[in-house]
């Protein structure tokens, strides 16, 4: 390159405009619930790694002298202790930690299968769109918990085979509708223009499409994280999910109502961290949403 | 005489219609025309006429149904993805929009850059960047655009960033389709000038489609008159908006404002077109003007008007307006 062409890139590179995202971006943050939301989950996801430095216990370690004793300074049980002495301050913290890793990569293994299978089948469109979305709408009949259920019972309980299984049923709703937002963008002329050149088609899909069409599956993402949260509950409290010495909050919570009336503690702390993390991502996916999508605003 | 750049005979583009019993929808039917390098042909046709379509086809982005489409001395009707990529190279296109033509993630520069993105993969990335600046520079849009992105520019910004974008792998035909018809008058002005700026330095021919005849005459030597897809007239400009000898080409011609009162409440009273473009699904009889046309007789809902030639150009019409200039 030539001093001179060096000099106009460099010059060019100090006058940035503001793109899409950035300008997302500046409106989501201007969005005080959506913050809060951030800040919160931002708390959780902290007191998930730290709350074990902080405590002298062990998740496992059961403290006979002190069963099921309620929230105390004492001791430094500050969540109180289950049935078996166990303290709950560290427990709250590991089935946090199981829970949220369940939420985020289940998310985005949906969401990576999703985007690119929609995003073909709408570009590719004719036959190839019918029989593809034929096999999404087959899938869709399937009854989520009793495919999970049988899953479970034919490969025994086993953390992954939960990720997977959710994984595999809520891609689908994200296929559809990047399906759709990919027909419309296809017949937009810039994706005109890159077929003009004679761009490959997984150029096309990669660079043209898909940033365009994966706004509404953000939205949508950050609400399928506390989705897939809620659904591991269920199958924990179901004892089909996260099985013990490992816990979540969802087993958590299944073996808090046991004892619902003696120490309520156990189902109201970590209820409330469940309740609380889908709060904050529901917050945020509100925030996305007007960020996303000025025109929205209403 | 030497072969033209653009040399397209009976080039025909007909859409299946879903749904109707093996209808078709003649976008394009048997046209034909040439461009020489470095010459600017207009195709000039109301909305719906086919002009979009032959655009596309030419850049392969419809199938052709029959006809040849040479450049250079090649056929590409018929040519597969991989051999249309020299035609692809060799004519570029810009779009009627300027903004939705240009995507809304790219920085400009990354929108200029994209074809040689696709054309020189080999080249290094910094030189790409390079090239691309400095085309921005060569149609008016300083540096300090190209970290920009589309939705902060204005449409006349936009347009010559498309026309950047259209340059930079150094093609020798460029199609501006309605290239500035979203544009103020004022900056059609200034981007017919950069075009012919352009035309001017590098040698490309221009193959300028547009409703507005006032632009059309501007800027092309040759003219190519559309009607529902088929040919009405063509002919050098000059003489064609002079002596025109089709109905209908005299009738677009009348319907270009004049800055004159009297000429135009003069054509009030006789309005030049009248009634609406006919169904392209279901195109009159024997000469598709006919029923628009003041001078139909019964003849021309029997017989298609064959195209005559008539000149350096050609007519297609059983009653023509008589010829002046001989």
């Amino acid at each position: 390159m030539t001093p001179e062409g060096q000099a106009l890139v460099e010059a060019a590179a100090g006058l940035r405009g503001e793109s899409l995202w950035r300008a997302a971006l500046g409106r989501f943050s201007a969005n005080r619930a959506a913050m809060a939301g951030v800040l919160l989950l931002v708390a959780i996801t902290a007191f998930a790694f730290v709350a074990p430095l902080l405590s002298p216990h062990d998740m496992e370690a059961n403290d006979w002298e002190r069963i099921q004793i309620a929230p105390t300074t004492e001791q430094s049980h500050w969540f109180g202790t289950d049935a078996n002495g166990r303290d709950l301050f560290v427990r709250v913290a590991a089935g946090a930690r199981v829970s949220l890793a369940i939420g985020l990569i289940t998310t985005l293994v949906s969401v990576v299968i999703g985007v690119l299978y929609g995003a073909i089948a709408g570009y590719a469109g004719g036959r190839t769109d019918q029989v593809m979305m034929r096999i999404v709408d087959v899938l869709y009949a399937l009854p989520l918990f009793f495919a999970i259920i049988i899953l479970v019972t034919v490969f025994g309980r086993n953390i992954f085979l939960v990720f997977l299984a959710i994984g595999a049923v809520e891609w689908l709703t994200i296929a559809r509708i990047v399906r759709g937002q990919t027909l419309a963008a296809k017949q937009t002329e810039y994706v005109e223009a890159a077929r003009s050149l004679g761009a490959p088609a997984s150029r096309v899909v990669l660079r043209h499409i898909v940033p365009n069409v994966v706004g509404p599956v953000i939205v949508f993402s950050t609400l399928l994280v506390p989705t897939v949260i809620l659904v591991e509950s269920f199958l924990s409290f179901l004892g089909l999910g996260v099985q013990e010495p490992q816990t979540s909050w969802g087993l958590l919570i299944s073996q808090g109502t046991a004892s619902l009336d003696s120490a309520p503690w156990l189902l109201v702390i970590p209820a409330a961290f469940l309740a609380a993390t889908m709060f904050a991502f529901n917050f945020i996916g509100d925030g996305l949403r007007d960020a996303l999508d000025p025109r929205d605003e209403s | 005489m030497t072969e033209p750049l653009l040399d397209v005979r009976s080039l025909t583009v007909h859409f299946p219609v879903r749904g109707r019993g093996g209808a078709v929808l003649r976008a394009v039917d048997d046209v034909s025309f040439s461009v020489g390098a470095g010459e600017t042909l207009g195709v000039v046709g109301e909305s719906g006429c086919g002009k979009s379509t032959l655009a596309r086809a030419l850049l392969g982005l419809v199938p052709v149904t029959a006809g040849s489409i040479r450049f250079a001395g090649r056929d590409y009707a018929r040519a597969d993805e991989r051999s249309l990529q020299p035609l692809r190279r060799a004519v570029r296109m810009v779009f009627q929009d300027p903004l939705a033509s240009l995507n809304p993630r790219f920085t400009v520069r990354q929108c200029v850059r994209e074809p040689l993105d696709v054309f020189e993969p080999g080249l290094a990335a910094r030189e790409r960047d390079r090239q691309a600046v400095a085309m921005l520079e060569r149609v008016g849009l300083g540096t300090a655009f190209a970290e920009r992105y589309p939705h902060e520019l204005s449409g006349g910004q936009n347009q010559r960033v498309s026309i950047a974008r259209a340059l930079v792998a150094g093609p020798r035909l460029v199609i501006c389709d309605e290239a500035v018809s979203a544009l103020d008058v004022s900056i059609q002005a200034q981007i017919l000038n950069l075009l012919a700026d352009i035309q001017r330095d590098t040698g490309i021919a221009l193959l300028f489609i547009s409703h507005d005849l006032s632009v059309v005459r501007h800027v092309s030597r040759h003219l190519l008159v559309l009607y529902l897809g088929r040919t009405m007239e063509r002919g050098v400009a000059r003489s064609v908006f002079a002596h025109p000898r089709h109905p209908y080409t005299r009738s677009l011609i009348d319907a270009v404002p004049v800055p004159d009162p009297a000429i135009e409440r003069a054509r009030a009273a006789a309005p030049a077109l009248v009634g609406e473009l006919p169904s392209p699904l279901a195109p009159p009889s024997g000469c598709v003007f006919r029923t628009r046309c003041p001078r139909a007789s019964q003849l021309c809902g029997i017989t298609p008007p064959p195209l005559v030639p008539a000149g350096d150009g050609a007519f297609a019409c059983h009653h023509p307006l008589e010829d002046v200039d001989r």
